[in-house]
């Protein structure tokens, strides 16, 4: 199964990722697939971090993190995050195919980023489509 | 799962080296780095263990140019060979566009050889793919160590154990010294592409 996005959809979801999550104060966020790949991604333009090799690792995060999961007999846990001591790094799966990752700061709550995480991810599935 | 991005024109595609420990999984890609190094603008990904041996993934991302005018970049990526990290490698198969089984020439594992490619065909069919399904390239590696007197299976023996069935592309090939590394690469990728041009069609 390969996806082809085309340049309205892709703009759509960049327009969901700068409205509703960089003007929160998310410093990069990335719309990835399950295999390491990268479909849309912000970022403030400061700390260009190697995005290729970030996405590779947070899908083989995810993905081992969800085996772990089944293994001890949840379907999946609700919340994947790391605390950073400046960074923290927030998965939230979109579909079982994509995967949302943000990175922010200590500015932002975990709480209210899961919130508009949550809003976000319903708009991205609108667009990705059935 | 190749990604095609019209608005970038961009492809993404994921090729996999599998193979069994210690076959020259990682060699591969190293050479690859250090070969290509000055094309390649990040460093190399290794999650491995104090032995040195891959516990996680290595990656590489390479941009290979233009194809009919799409930017194409490929994700190389390694799984851990050691056959206690299966669940692992299966996480690393995820969403593979093509795969380089990279076996090894030793005598002493020739069964390690085969146990590998059934365990990937195997892990393919937990995502409902067939080792026909996947675009594939065999690499018989180590060859130099004939040179050192080190018993190595015959090309031909390595082809009726792994290839008879698949009838892939195959390489003798050094992933220390570098013979058919770069090859081995292109092979698939230019069967990775062609493979993907047939899917979208």
């Amino acid at each position: 199964m390969n996806y082809v996005f085309n340049s309205e959809q892709l703009t759509a979801i960049e327009n969901i990722l700068e409205r509703d999550l960089m003007e929160l104060g998310v410093h990069s966020v990335f719309l990835i697939d399950m295999a390491g790949n990268i479909i849309a991604n912000t970022g403030s333009g400061e700390d260009q971090h190697d995005i290729y090799s970030l996405a590779a690792l947070a899908a083989g995060n995810f993905g081992a993190v969800s085996t772990m999961a089944k293994l001890i007999g949840e379907e999946e846990f609700s919340l994947l995050f790391h605390r950073g001591e400046k960074e923290s790094i927030h998965f939230s799966k979109v579909t079982n195919d994509f995967l949302l990752i943000s990175i922010f700061g200590k500015a932002l709550s975990l709480g209210f980023l899961r919130l508009k995480v949550a809003e976000a991810t319903e708009k991205i599935v609108a667009i990705l489509g059935p | 799962m190749a990604i095609v991005n019209l608005k970038k024109g961009e492809v993404q595609a994921k090729i996999v080296y599998y193979g069994p420990g210690r076959g020259g999984k990682t060699t591969n890609l190293e050479y690859i780095y250090r070969k290509f190094h000055d094309r390649i603008k990040t460093e190399m990904v290794t999650i491995k263990t104090h032995g040195d041996r891959t516990l996680f993934f290595d990656f590489l991302p390479i941009e290979i140019g233009k194809i009919k005018g799409f930017d194409v970049r490929i994700q190389l990526y390694t799984v851990p060979g050691q056959v206690k990290y299966d669940a692992t490698r299966r996480l690393v198969l995820r969403g593979a566009d093509g795969i380089v089984f990279v076996a090894d020439s030793l005598v002493v594992r020739r069964k390690e050889n085969v146990l590998s490619l059934k365990n990937l065909a195997d892990n393919l069919a937990t995502y409902r793919k067939s080792l026909a399904d996947v675009p594939i390239v065999l690499q018989y590696n180590k060859r130099d160590l004939e040179e050192e007197g080190i018993p190595l299976l015959p090309l031909a023996t390595l082809e009726k154990d792994l290839n008879v069935q698949l009838k892939a592309p195959s390489f003798a090939a050094s992933a220390q010294r570098g013979p058919n590394v770069v090859k081995t690469m292109k092979k698939i990728i230019v069967m990775t592409m062609d493979s993907l041009r047939r899917d979208l069609m």
